[in-house]
């Protein structure tokens, strides 16, 4: 099936199997291997990215759901030698150790606060329910998203 | 917090933030599966659905003859190619052949029958699928003390008792200790099985260069050289052609120390096919097939004088081995052993374990790997004497503490404890809490009838292994430093971390012994075409031997530096630092640059002095550390519901010197989450016919950001003589501490309805139960 798409600000069009799940299609087709795949069932959200503005499991979805859509992925978030603010964060506050979970928890993290830009500690945790971290215990993912809400990923 | 440092300021102790956060903030990190190479072939693997059964017959011809289908593999093809490696020994110990793939029967569920490759994973799934297996099942055995019941199905035919190994130890006279008790407290503790679950997955790229006879293994490990060195002579691969490169590695808690059958089968599969062929694990295949920890149904009796002195402890161990060994299985529950008297000085002790086969996945080292298990044990009963004896919990510790006059300790099990303040963490984490107002609270609390519980667990891990006699594949670690004519810095390390953030802290080490600028620093490990040989990252090791191997490798540095540097300012009295030398009575310097550049140019030499400017180490470590601390936990159950709600959570650890902050408060929040989770959430659950209940994160609670609590973290400092860095080891402290201090306090909350243990998990159900039924569940 043909599938056109925006990722990153690029325009894409592909012929896909109707089977192809979003992520491969990433990973495989396109080469953006920042999305992970931690589970395959959706509960990790290691291959979270935003799809028309919200953040998704990639696992879960054929590409083919995503003809005409707009993604962005872990890849898109800096602009030319400037992080993104979440990113900066992450760095600040030591919020990745393996690194596997990040680029989901980044994307989840942006999407806290692109929902509320003043978020209490729960508001974070819960917010951050649906991605699955086994290194750090969540402390400094947590302090990553208050510094990048006080602004500028201090 | 972005931390700039001038090279006049000291690296070491600063929270600096890491180095390799750059490639994995923006996702650019290269893991095993983001490896793809031109005309890579993709495998898929079929496993069993049985714990046990004998196969009759595998049908592979449909497989065979699907589109896009290169090969497929059984055990029949793979069954001489060699069998996966064990590293660990004991006396009498009983060794299944762990076959690649299975050949006339499973043992358990995932147990790998066939290997199916192709042109894309898609269609090697497809080709898994149609292949038919003519099973015939039989009775499994999924629990340990079942299996050693008389009657139980063996796990192997050959061994009817399924007992894999016996071993005792005992220390001073622990039949006097017990005559001569007043009190005795007995309890059988479970330490359920747990899976691992690093949030990557194994995986593995296996290229084989036929014109060259050369093997390039990418896989997610934590022990790249002794991968090459097991998986180089199972399939004769000659060793200096075979590289393992760890990639990125995606954690891995112990549970990527083994060398597995898929690493050994991708090799194989590559050699046969002449392409490269990638195997990427599913979350579902991690869950069945990679190792899981703990695993142990204890027995434990303490005895003890009325005043609380400890006079003596017994242990028997059922270790759950599951159905055949990984690299360590056997030897996991000696750690347990080793480490029973925790921080208390009493002499008399004696251990027995059982190893018992079981039709599941084989267990092995997982995050503190046979301490957890221990430190829980002894923790608990230490709990139940305290409550015998209407003790205060941190009374009966202090009491029996190994008294700081003490060290070098040496243990009722052999080891030599050190250096420790073990009174220190205890007291510091009760003032941080605020101990004597808490339990005022509580006296109140109990009055309005709420559940609110104080607990405490005061551990001791042994660590940094470790001397080589002590360790299967050697415990010493290496290091190179080179410093290139430009003047930059290289470190290549024998470990190989994953999430460790060594890059960083072994930087901050080089940059001070160097006297430059962090950025001017690079530390590479993981490949070992480039690293000289390495044991790795586990046991909480990185930092105490390979950082020790690095500090001994840029002191030789020093002195060819310093050699160099009297040449060119032609004096004998020369002083570096500030990554200069300088001469102390003219004032005159050159830099390391300038040093750098003049050893490769080598116009003129120091007498006996080779040119070039690279140092290689490898460090033996004279004993093992031992970290100490002390955790105390807040917890209210909710009576109607029975959840547990963890209100405060105060961790004190003392791992030597700290050299950088950031990192080890990460450690210790990290290890407290997966020691919360075995206390809470976390179990491998096996039904009857040894079908993994729990297998998938459906089922299996994984502790999220939304269940942790804030965790308040605090340190003493008493440095171990054992290294010259004082450092000795943070990676497995929290995971330690955690789950006994959680369990004491869920106890000291329900102990007014006459609990005196629970066993872990303390799942809202169980605890429901407890609390509405009055009895101990």
């Amino acid at each position: 099936m043909n599938i056109s798409l925006t990722i990153n600000g690029n325009n894409y069009a592909h012929d896909v199997e109707p089977r192809l799940l979003l992520i491969h299609y990433l990973r495989e087709t396109l080469g953006l291997t920042g999305p992970h795949i931690g589970c395959e069932t959706s509960l990790c959200g290691a291959c979270t990215i935003e799809l028309n503005g919200k953040a998704v499991k990639s696992c879960t979805m054929f590409a083919v759901q995503a003809d005409g859509a707009t993604l962005v992925t872990i890849e898109g978030l800096a602009t030319v030698g400037k992080l993104h603010a979440m990113q900066e964060a992450f760095w600040n506050q030591h919020g990745a150790q393996c690194g596997f979970c990040t680029p989901g928890m980044i994307m989840t993290s942006k999407q806290i606060l692109d929902r509320n830009p003043d978020p209490s500690e729960q508001e974070i945790r819960h917010g951050l329910e649906g991605n699955i971290c086994r290194c750090t215990g969540y402390q400094h993912i947590v302090n990553a998203v208050k510094a990048a809400a006080a602004g500028a990923g201090k | 917090m972005a931390t700039t440092i001038t090279k006049t300021d000291t690296l070491v102790g600063k929270r600096i933030r890491r180095r390799e956060d750059p490639r994995l903030i923006t996702g650019t990190a290269t893991y095993v599966d983001d490896i793809k190479m031109p005309g890579m072939y993709y495998a898929a693997i079929l496993r069993s659905p049985h714990a046990a059964a004998k196969i009759r017959s595998i049908d592979t011809s449909k497989a065979a003859a699907l589109k896009g289908v290169a090969a497929v593999f059984t055990g029949k093809d793979t069954e001489k190619a060699g069998a996966v490696p064990c590293g660990a020994s004991l006396p009498g110990l009983r060794v299944p052949h762990h076959h690649l793939l299975a050949t006339d029967r499973v043992y358990m569920v995932g147990h790998p029958v066939a290997v199916v490759v192709a042109a894309d994973r898609y269609i090697a799934r497809d080709g898994a699928d149609l292949i038919e297996v003519d099973y015939e099942p039989e009775q499994a055995v999924a629990d340990p003390e079942k299996a050693l019941e008389p009657g139980a199905h063996a796990v192997h035919p050959q061994w009817a008792d399924n007992i894999a190994f016996t071993f005792h130890q005992e220390g001073g006279d622990v039949a006097k200790a017990f005559a001569e008790a007043d009190v005795i407290v007995k309890q059988r503790i479970v330490s359920q099985r747990l899976v691992p679950n690093a949030m990557e997955t194994r995986g593995v790229v296996a290229e084989w260069r036929a014109a060259e006879r050369a093997m390039t293994l990418y896989t997610s490990t934590q022990a790249p050289h002794l991968v090459r060195s097991l998986v180089a002579q199972i399939l004769g691969i000659e060793e200096n052609r075979f590289r393992v490169v760890a990639p990125e590695v995606g954690g891995g808690f112990g549970s990527k120390i083994q060398t597995y059958a898929e690493e050994i089968l991708m090799a194989y599969v590559s050699m046969k096919i002449h392409k490269p062929v990638k195997w990427i694990e599913s979350r579902r295949e991690n869950f069945l097939c990679t190792i899981h920890g703990r695993g142990h149904v204890d027995y434990y009796e303490i005895a003890a004088q009325r005043d609380g002195t400890i006079l003596g402890i017994k242990l028997k161990i059922i270790q759950d081995l599951g159905a055949y060994f990984t690299l360590l299985t056997p030897a996991i529950p000696t750690l347990s052993v080793l480490m029973m008297p925790g921080l208390y000085r009493t002499p008399n002790v004696s251990a027995d374990i059982v190893g018992a086969f079981t039709n599941c996945a084989p267990t092995d080292a997982y995050r503190g790997a046979g301490r957890p298990e221990a430190t829980h044990g002894i923790e608990r009963m230490v709990d139940m004497l305290a409550a015998e004896l209407q003790m205060d919990p941190a009374e009966i510790r202090l009491k029996n503490f190994v008294r700081n006059e003490e060290f070098p300790f040496p243990t009722a099990t052999g080891l030599v404890y050190d250096s420790g303040d073990y009174s220190a963490p205890l007291k510091k984490v009760m003032e941080m809490a605020g101990y004597d107002k808490l339990r005022a609270e509580q006296v109140e609390a109990r009055k309005q009838g709420k559940l609110m519980g104080i607990g405490l667990s005061t551990y001791g891990e042994i660590c940094a292994f470790g001397p080589s006699p002590a360790t299967p594949a050697g415990g010493w670690e290496s290091a190179t430093v080179k410093i290139e004519p430009s003047g930059k810095v290289t470190v290549l390390t024998g470990i190989s971390p994953h999430g460790q953030g060594e890059e960083t802290t072994f930087a901050q080490i080089a940059g001070d012994e160097l006297g430059v600028d962090i950025d001017d620093v690079l530390v590479s490990h993981g490949d070992t075409s480039l690293v000289q040989y390495g044991i790795g990252t586990f046991g909480s090791r990185s930092t105490a031997v390979g950082g020790t191997a690095l500090y001994f490798a840029l002191q030789e540095l020093k002195t060819k530096i310093k050699k160099f540097g009297a040449m060119m300012l032609e004096s004998e009295d020369i002083t570096f630092s500030g990554g200069r030398c300088t001469d102390n009575k003219t004032g005159k310097s050159v830099s390391l640059k300038e040093i750098a550049g003049a050893s490769y140019r080598a116009m003129k030499l120091p007498p006996n002095t080779e040119p070039g400017m690279v140092a290689t180490y490898f460090w033996e470590p004279p004993n093992f550390t031992f970290p100490f601390g002390a955790h105390l936990v807040v917890t209210d159950v909710d009576r109607d519901t029975g959840a547990v709600s963890i209100r405060r959570y105060v961790a004190v650890d003392d791992c030597g010197n700290i050299l950088n902050p950031l990192i080890v408060d990460g450690q210790v929040h990290g290890g407290v989450a997966q020691g919360i989770g075995q206390a809470l959430w976390e179990q491998a659950v096996y039904d009857d016919s040894g079908q993994l209940v729990t297998g998938e994160f459906t089922d299996y609670t994984m502790p999220r950001a939304h269940m942790m609590p804030w965790i308040e973290s605090g340190h003493t400092v008493t440095p171990t003589p054992v290294n010259p860095l004082g450092v000795k080891g943070v990676g497995e402290a929290g995971t330690i501490g955690a789950s006994p201090a959680v369990v004491n306090s869920v106890v000291d909350a329900l102990s007014p309805l006459g609990v005196r243990h629970l066993d872990m998990p303390l799942t809202p159900e169980k605890l429901w139960k407890v609390i509405s039924t009055g009895r101990n569940a």
